[in-house]
């Protein structure tokens, strides 16, 4: 079984919702990014998805825009981001991680060299915003070829009709987007994601991870009563942001709002669905 | 009747002109770009919605536009070349469309389109302004709620056209993102259009972003085209032997070319912003760029050789764009159309030119085309007939040429 299905695995069997992180690598530079991964993953992250970082990210809200910017200021790239990737394999070698990011950054070395160097630095997954199952051809086969789970993105959009093109093809993980919009911004209600789990679950044996608009560690435990996973990403990289600009630790801010979103979760128990 | 052989049939049904185009967007706009496709269809198959396309493009766009003879441009060109040598030049007057550009024909288009799907609010994204203008007038017409995205670097260098759009009851956003120009723009737009998916449609000004957009803007424009061709076979009894038009996104260029596409005596030639030159700063995707994905579409793009968008640059605020549209990639890789490029400085020479020959004041955009025409009118013989499209007024540009020029006004 992959990295992603035995954490799914073993989350599950311990009756809660895996945490899923997120943030932009090399923010606020790559220097800094390992020590944000690990700080991540001792505070309680189950799974680590690393941000590539672009100049154009059009689905996300002011927080990762801006740290894409600083990022690719402080001389991030997806050359470097694919060595902080393979590092933090040695370091953690049972760790999902996951690279998250935009189509232009991935295919520009070629898709299957992408794939190759991805594989070669232990990522378990990828996920491509500006991807969708249409297009599928052009990064899909690559990454299915080297191991690579092709996580898919559904949304309040995707409906019936067009979930099973969706999930063909996908792998590790169903990502829920649970607002239309960008990230970080408003959250949707409760029970529209109960009633969208319950949906995708009813199409897929892949887990269901909700994300978009998740902030805080009570809106993380109502979520991680009904989804096998929770994906925060904008707060915690508000909290790496405003450590960076008060010359604080970074690595420490991060892994502070990570305990506490970890702590919610722990102490939910998921309704079984 | 469907031509075997012909160029006048992309994209595919995914939207693929060539190795180009596609839909590279979020999987919250799926389902709405493949609606827009649906509702396209059938709009196209449905008499009433052309006739209602028509009727406006009659009688409140003013079309047709005319097709010039600029005899006097022509003669200054004949002046510097050698004997028997000088093609006559035309130019297609788009810039006596209403709200002084091409922009408006599929503005029309589209705005029908919205109503059909019951659409209420409209966004846009704007680079000179023209695009953003032509939106608001259209939403104006309709009593439609518009909301336009402008770099807030091109809101700077575009004044009179920002307050045309707010007058129109427009709300113009300004994009501080970026290099706060048109790239900046459209992507603050997606982000608007993804969070208001239920009542919002994006009204995009040019050939690009995804399927199935660049092909029905294209369709919309392709009435100049279509005119152009009519009109020349009435004036001169034959087509033109070079089509030129400047080509940011590319939408006038298209709109000019498409009709032609099957005619092998036509030659193109589209006419990139060479900025501060290639070498520098500048806007040239297919002369300076190389192919990758952005706003949706694959195209040739400006880009660093890990994907990272590099910024554009241009005089010509409609020309500020790192991109181009699908199709004219297909065309350049193909060899059908040529695409050369002009510096602001050439552009700003055939502007004045242009304004001082014939009492047309053309805009920036367009100016671009108009530099790459004496150079290739000598070339050619004096029966032979060079057809260039005017694509928009330079009324809008007066501050950025004044300031080019050292003129405080």
């Amino acid at each position: 079984m992959s990295r992603i299905g035995l954490t799914f695995a073993s989350t599950s069997a311990e009756g809660r919702a895996a945490l899923i992180c997120f943030v932009t690598g090399g923010d606020p530079s790559p220097e800094a990014t390992p020590a944000i991964l690990d700080a991540l993953v001792e505070n309680g992250a189950d799974l680590i998805e690393l941000g590539l970082p672009f100049t154009d990210p059009m689905a996300d809200g002011p927080a990762i825009q801006l740290a894409n910017l600083r990022a690719l200021a402080a001389g991030a790239n997806t050359a470097k981001l694919l060595d902080i990737a393979r590092d933090f394999r040695a370091r953690h070698p049972d760790v999902p991680l996951v690279l998250m990011g935009y189509a232009n950054t991935m295919l520009r070395r070629g898709a299957e060299r992408f794939a190759e160097q991805a594989a070669e630095a232990g990522a378990d997954g990828v996920i491509c915003v500006d991807i969708p199952a249409e297009q599928d051809g052009v990064l899909g086969p690559a990454l299915r070829a080297q191991d690579i789970a092709f996580i898919r993105l559904a949304t309040p959009t995707t409906d019936a009709a067009r979930l099973p093109a969706v999930l063909e093809g996908a792998g590790g993980f169903l990502y829920y987007v649970s607002v239309a919009g960008i990230t970080g911004q408003q959250q949707a209600q409760q029970a529209s994601i109960e009633d969208a789990v319950v949906r995708l679950k009813a199409a897929t044996h892949l887990p269901i991870a909700v994300g978009f608009g998740v902030r805080t560690p009570d809106q993380a435990a109502a979520i991680g009563k009904v989804a096998d996973g929770v994906v925060v990403g904008s707060a915690i990289i508000d909290a790496i942001a405003k450590a960076a600009a008060a010359g604080e630790d970074p690595a420490a801010a991060a892994g502070q709002v990570v305990a506490g979103l970890a702590a919610a979760l722990r102490n939910t128990e998921k309704v079984p669905a | 009747m469907t031509l075997l052989n012909s160029l006048r049939q992309q994209p595919d049904a995914q939207g693929h002109f060539g190795d180009y185009g596609g839909r590279y967007v979020a999987e919250t706009l799926m389902p709405l770009i493949l609606e827009l496709e649906r509702e396209y269809r059938a709009a196209k198959a449905d008499p009433a919605f052309k006739a209602e396309f028509d009727g406006l493009m009659t009688h409140y766009v003013g079309r047709p536009s005319p097709l010039y003879y600029a005899e006097r441009l022509t003669e200054t060109i004949r002046e510097s070349a050698a004997p028997g040598m000088g093609a006559k030049v035309y130019l297609k007057r788009e810039e006596l469309n209403h709200t002084g550009a091409h922009k408006i024909n599929n503005c029309i288009g589209q705005i029908l389109l919205a109503r059909r799907m019951g659409r209420t609010r409209i966004i846009a994204e704007t680079g000179a302004g023209s695009h953003g203008v032509a939106t608001a007038t259209v939403c104006a017409r309709f009593g439609l709620k518009c909301v336009v995205y402008m770099g807030a670097k091109d809101v700077e260098r575009q004044q009179p056209n920002v307050f045309r759009m707010k007058l129109l009851g427009a709300e113009v956003i300004p994009v501080t993102s970026g290099a706060q120009t048109l790239k900046d723009a459209l992507n603050e737009a997606l982000r608007d259009w993804v969070a208001n998916v239920d009542d919002t449609f994006y009204l995009i000004g040019t050939v690009a972003g995804p399927h199935p957009y660049p092909e029905l803007v294209r369709d919309f424009q392709s009435v100049i085209g279509t005119e152009a061709r009519s009109q020349m076979l009435e004036a001169e009894g034959k087509l033109p032997d070079l089509l030129v038009a400047a080509v940011g996104g590319g939408s006038n260029a298209i709109g000019l070319f498409h009709a032609f596409l099957d005619d092998p005596e036509v030659a193109m030639l589209g006419i990139e912003a060479a900025g501060h030159g290639l070498d520098k700063a500048h806007a040239a995707s297919i002369n300076g760029g190389t192919p990758g994905v952005l706003h949706g579409n694959r195209t040739y793009l400006l880009q660093d050789d890990d994907g990272q968008i590099t910024e554009a640059h241009s005089i010509s605020a409609g020309l500020d764009y790192p991109g181009i549209g699908p199709e004219h990639a297909w065309l350049h890789d193909i060899g059908r159309v040529t695409y050369g490029s002009v510096t602001d400085q050439e552009a700003l020479d055939a502007f004045t030119h242009l304004t001082r020959v014939e009492g047309i004041i053309p805009a920036l955009e367009c100016a671009h085309a108009l530099a790459a025409v004496p150079a290739k009118a000598r070339e050619m013989t004096r029966d032979q007939i060079i057809l260039v499209n005017l694509s928009g007024r330079g009324d809008k540009d007066m501050a950025t040429v004044a300031a080019s020029l050292g003129v405080t006004i």
